[in-house]
């Protein structure tokens, strides 16, 4: 590198690369990872998720995961967390819908209905 | 752009390493894959996180989960039920009695710690220039090689009041401008990483877990007193620090950062990396630069300063690894902010390397002006359990005691040095009462003893002198007159001798005679020490009352000098005993007592007639 400039964006991509470690993201999006989650699917669900949100260079959303949260019938189910709004549960998880849920939800913010399971 | 969706910090600091952190990395690899993870999960080697008493210790972003002891059987759980199904395993979690310390910010030991040298730390991957770059590194030179001029840099340095974090606490702005207004073609800049202290760890933690941000603080001091050339120095016994400093250089070469005209500044600098094989006294400036030269590490006296006449006979700057690791930090965040933390004459932070008998030993960052029993009770969590605070030795072989009476001494240059210890570079052994004062006064000085380079008379001489009397008194053949007959030589030692090692180590001794007196006058005069650690001044008694003859201490007696029987209870033969403490480790009753003071002399016959009986 020649200039400050190029140092600062190498700076802007390597902080992307870095980013689990900052408490600062917009949106979360928590994948239920419990026995049954797994068992109907929610790995690839996740790994979808976390494809499409690369895909897309959302450096401000975080993935992660959680155990077992009771909605068995409703598995694989994910969460979008985000700041003073209403927590979003999606049920019934495949790896296409949640992609689906990547495209309108977290990047265009509309709630795809469709797949809401509770809100709040 | 990754898929990634935890990074697991592992900490490959020196504690953790040894406690076998690298093995724990390469079973969760192992395990990882085994769970098809491999492409989720970053497993990242960071320098230090500090608490190297609760090692290896492990932190898991981005729940910011923070793991201790981590066992190689604790693996295969921690990515079971963490890593893939998203439960933090609380077993491994810090508690106090009542609570789970889930997240390393609920800790107690870092709440009252600030970072600015150790800010990356334990945090980042040391051997990705990538990820410092991420924290903002290389920013602060690439300002100063492009916006400011060398004055403004030093004006700066000046204005944060940073003093050199080696020990002598020297103003670092005016050392750079001594070195700056010294006229030559040539100058060098030289990382001073030969650090010997027993029990100190910092530059060893802070070349290991950031060595891009030394080498900034590098730059950026060369860039600001014209020097072009840089040497690290770091100690053989180092390898690890000598490694990441070398992989430093050449990715930073890589990037351009180093070579000619850095960021098109017209601003050309490259270092490199000599070892030191080890010797103590190659920390004073000037046997380091002999020893960089290729001669034999030996100090020469001052004037001339190496800011004058160093390495090559050309100025050269000499700057310690954490006074280097100030630098950015500083140039960044300003002048006002460093100088904000602090006393009225020590700003910003200090490391310490916290060790002996206190709860969390491990590596702290501090702000100067904290007080020693903070940093001791609130930092350090206090002693471990069931022993009593005696003595602090700060400094390490060239500082001093304290006690409990100066706990409330708020930590800087000046205040230290009032009470006969020192800053030094860093390290702070706790000591517990069971700790006898004329031994540990022995050991630091055997230690300078060992460590003289033997150039001047006064401190080859003058030290073996001193401790010929310190082994006399702690062997029972003290004389009266030899405390005074210590503080003399000790105080000409200090005196008279060329370099910093023989002028600070007669310290331990004098600062001991200062605060624990009575401890030497008990030693000498009634032949008996006060915490039964001279094995010469104490010895081993069976309580006959507490005694149930069970004959274990007999029977595990090397040298078969206990004898008797479940009716007369046991005795021990003092002429014969070594001292071994055998007996009173298995005595399942306790009733083997230290006794200060040296057996009685008869006993000799009485022991030597019953053996013949």
């Amino acid at each position: 590198m020649k200039t400050l400039e190029e140092l600062r964006k190498i700076r802007e991509k390597a902080q992307n690369e870095m980013k689990l470690r900052e408490s600062s993201n917009r949106i979360k999006v928590v994948v239920g990872m419990g026995t049954s989650g797994i068992a109907m699917g929610a790995r690839e669900v996740m790994k979808a998720i976390l494809d499409e949100v690369a895909k897309r260079q959302l450096s401000d959303v975080l993935v992660t995961q959680t155990g077992e949260k009771g909605l068995s019938s409703k598995e694989p189910v994910v969460d979008i967390i985000e700041q003073g709004k209403p927590t979003i549960t999606y049920g019934n998880m495949t790896p296409e819908k949640a992609r689906k849920v990547v495209a309108e939800h977290i990047v265009n913010g509309a709630v795809i209905d469709d797949f809401v399971v509770t809100r709040g | 752009m990754s898929l990634k969706r935890t990074d697991v910090l592992l900490c490959c600091g020196s504690g953790c390493v040894s406690a076998g952190s690298l093995k724990i990395k390469s079973k969760l690899i192992e395990v990882i894959e085994q769970h098809g993870l491999s492409s989720e999960i970053n497993i990242i080697e960071t320098g230090c996180m500090g608490p190297c008493d609760y090692g290896p210790v492990m932190l898991v972003y981005p729940e910011g989960i923070f793991y201790k002891k981590v066992q190689v059987k604790d693996v295969e759980e921690l990515v079971e039920e963490h890593f893939l199904k998203g439960r933090p395993v609380k077993r491994l979690m810090l508690k106090s009695e009542d609570t789970i310390f889930q997240t390393k910010k609920d800790i107690p030991f870092y709440k009252n710690q600030v970072k600015v040298a150790l800010e990356n730390c334990g945090y980042i991957d040391p051997e990705k220039i990538d990820e410092y770059i991420a924290m903002g590194g290389y920013e602060a030179l690439g300002r100063a090689v492009t916006e400011m001029n060398p004055e403004e840099v030093i004006d700066i340095i000046k204005k944060s009041g940073l003093r050199g974090r080696g020990g002598g606490g020297f103003p670092t702005g005016l050392k750079w401008e001594n070195v700056k207004n010294s006229e030559s073609d040539q100058k060098y800049v030289i990382c001073n990483g030969d650090e010997g202290d027993p029990g100190a760890f910092m530059d060893r933690s802070l070349l290991e877990g950031d060595p891009h941000k030394i080498l900034e603080g590098m730059m950026i001091a060369a860039y600001a007193t014209g020097a072009n050339y840089g040497f690290f120095y770091i100690r053989a016994e180092y390898p690890l620090a000598i490694k990441r400093i070398k992989n430093a250089l050449s990715q930073a070469k890589e990037y351009g950062l180093l070579g000619n005209d850095i960021l098109g500044s017209g601003f050309s600098f490259d270092a490199e990396v000599r070892t030191g094989a080890g010797a103590f006294v190659c920390g004073e400036e000037t046997a380091l630069i002999a020893s960089i030269k290729g001669e034999r590490g030996q100090p020469v006296s001052k004037p001339p300063y190496p800011s004058e006449s160093g390495v090559y006979q050309k100025p050269t700057l000499v700057n310690n690894v954490e006074t280097l690791g100030n630098i950015a930090t500083i140039i960044n965040k300003g002048a006002d902010w460093f100088a904000s933390m602090g006393t009225a004459t020590s700003k910003g932070t200090k490391v310490f390397a916290l060790t002996g008998d206190v709860k969390n030993t491990g590596l702290v960052e501090v702000p100067m002006g904290i007080t020693l029993h903070d940093l001791i009770f609130e930092v350090g969590g206090g002693m471990v359990a069931g022993k009593k605070f005696k003595a602090v030795q700060l400094g390490g072989p060239s500082g001093g005691c304290l006690t409990a009476d100066h706990l409330d001494t708020a930590i800087d240059y000046e205040s230290l040095r009032e009470k006969g210890a020192m800053m030094g570079s860093g390290g702070v052994i706790v000591m517990a009462d069971n700790n006898c004062m004329v031994n540990i006064a022995k050991f630091f000085l055997e230690f300078s003893l060992d460590e003289s380079c033997g150039k001047c008379t006064p401190c080859r001489v003058g030290l073996k002198e001193m401790y010929t009397i310190l082994e006399n008194i702690t062997a029972g053949k003290g004389r009266s007159g030899d405390i005074e007959k210590l503080e003399n030589l000790g105080k000409t030692i200090s005196g008279t001798s060329l370099c910093g090692l023989g002028q600070a180590a007669p310290n331990p001794v004098l600062s001991t005679i200062r605060y624990f007196r009575q401890e030497y006058e008990s030693h000498i005069e009634a032949k008996s020490c006060p915490t039964c650690v001279c094995l010469d001044l104490m010895h081993f008694d069976i309580d006959k009352d507490k005694c149930i003859g069970c004959s274990l201490c007999a029977q595990k007696c090397p040298v078969n000098c206990i004898s008797g029987s479940r009716e007369e209870k046991y005795t021990i033969h003092q002429a014969d005993c070594i001292k071994c403490g055998n007996c009173q480790e298995v005595c399942p009753v306790n009733a083997v007592d230290k006794i200060s003071g040296a057996a009685e002399k008869e006993e000799k016959l009485n022991s030597v007639a019953e053996l013949y009986q």
